[in-house]
């Protein structure tokens, strides 16, 4: 593994790391975490650590940002369905049957 | 104010970490062909137990208490989180009716998951199996394993992925995991040489059934790891998933 290719991967790893910071949207960071997750497994490679590269691989590119995916999807979901709740009263909704619109009659089991 | 001496304390903090890091680092050894003094001593000694992967031979023979306590770590967090994530089972049961699938994923990548299924569960088993002659072994392939698993969500649906993932059979099989590391460090009590020794036969570099236990306690780490990431991520699935239906149809 020649020097250039280290350096390029290198380099490549810290603008990586950076846009992982500068991303404000979880989702996204989300993604982008797992570009530099690559990014720092081939340099492992390059620096013939292939059994932590694929540590790596498998934590910090795949594992990790699923998590990190799944947890933003429940709290949006849970955010969206707490927003109604200050305007329209659960029963009220029950009453009229209103679902177009409202929160669903889950009847305050959510947390 | 509060904020300024944040930031002075972290800049102090780095600074300190950037001179003792530099310092510490112009001393190492350089990459490559150098003569490593610790280096040296692990290779010869993972030769001499006929590992071929040296780094294997580190974790699991030379070292393999403190891969026992860190598998350790990681089963007690997965633990931790399956049981943080355990109250909404009961309003999972309710909205199991509803069938939860990526259904705006496009066709192509439903194809790449049916594809990628099996060629993913096959090379994670191989990992695991291989550790001791190529580099991988039981945490990597786990991993592999365990995320190989949730494509059959990505081609599928949640009811497929329930099919193929009864959360009872990962729940035992995390802790036997767990359980078989430690046994197999008391078979070399047994044997006479003490806890975690390398006490089986050593057999011949390169082949697959050489190294002694680091095979065997791969295989323990593999199902260990695989279940505890089956488990956390079935939990974060089930949380996403879990929600009344008009909540998802207005996300």
């Amino acid at each position: 593994m020649s020097d250039w290719t280290l350096g390029l991967l290198l380099v490549l790893t810290a603008v990586t790391a950076t846009a992982v910071v500068l991303t404000r949207n979880p989702g996204r960071q989300a993604m982008v975490l797992s570009a530099y997750g690559l990014m720092l497994a081939m340099t492992m490679v390059a620096l013939s650590a292939p059994d932590v590269a694929l540590s790596q691989i498998g934590v910090g590119t795949a594992a990790v940002p699923l998590i990190v995916v799944l947890a933003i999807a429940r709290c949006e979901r849970h955010t969206q369905r707490e927003a109604p709740r200050g305007t329209h009263r659960p029963e009220d909704d029950a009453r009229d049957g209103d679902r177009g619109r409202s929160a669903p009659d889950d009847g305050g089991r959510g947390r | 104010m509060r904020a300024r001496l944040t930031v002075l304390l972290a800049g102090a903090a780095m600074l300190v970490l950037a001179v003792v890091g530099v310092r510490a680092l112009i001393h190492l050894p350089g990459a490559g062909d150098v003569a490593h003094p610790y280096g040296a001593r692990a290779v010869a000694a993972a030769f001499h137990h006929a590992t071929a992967n040296a780094v294997m031979s580190v974790t699991l023979d030379q070292r393999g208490f403190d891969t026992l306590g860190e598998e350790f770590v990681l089963l007690a967090a997965a633990v931790g989180t399956v049981l943080l994530l355990r109250e909404l089972t009961a309003e999972r049961e309710e909205e199991a009716a509803h069938t939860y699938g990526p259904e705006d994923v496009f066709e192509a990548v439903r194809l790449a998951g049916y594809v990628l299924l099996p060629v993913t569960l096959l090379v994670g088993g191989y990992v695991v199996v291989h550790g001791h002659l190529t580099p991988g072994g039981g945490f990597q392939g786990g991993t592999v394993l365990a995320t190989g698993l949730y494509l059959a969500y990505l081609a599928a649906d949640y009811r497929a992925l329930d099919r193929l993932r009864p959360p009872g059979v990962f729940d035992a099989a995390e802790g036997l995991g767990a359980f078989a590391y430690v046994a197999v460090g008391v078979g070399g009590l047994l044997a006479g040489s003490g806890f975690l020794a390398d006490w089986l036969p050593w057999g011949q570099l390169g082949k697959p059934l050489s190294a002694g236990t680091v095979p065997l306690l791969n295989i323990a780490i593999g199902i260990e790891v695989g279940s505890a990431f089956v488990l956390v991520v079935a939990k974060f699935l089930e949380q996403a998933l879990t929600v009344p239906e008009q909540a998802a149809e207005e996300g």
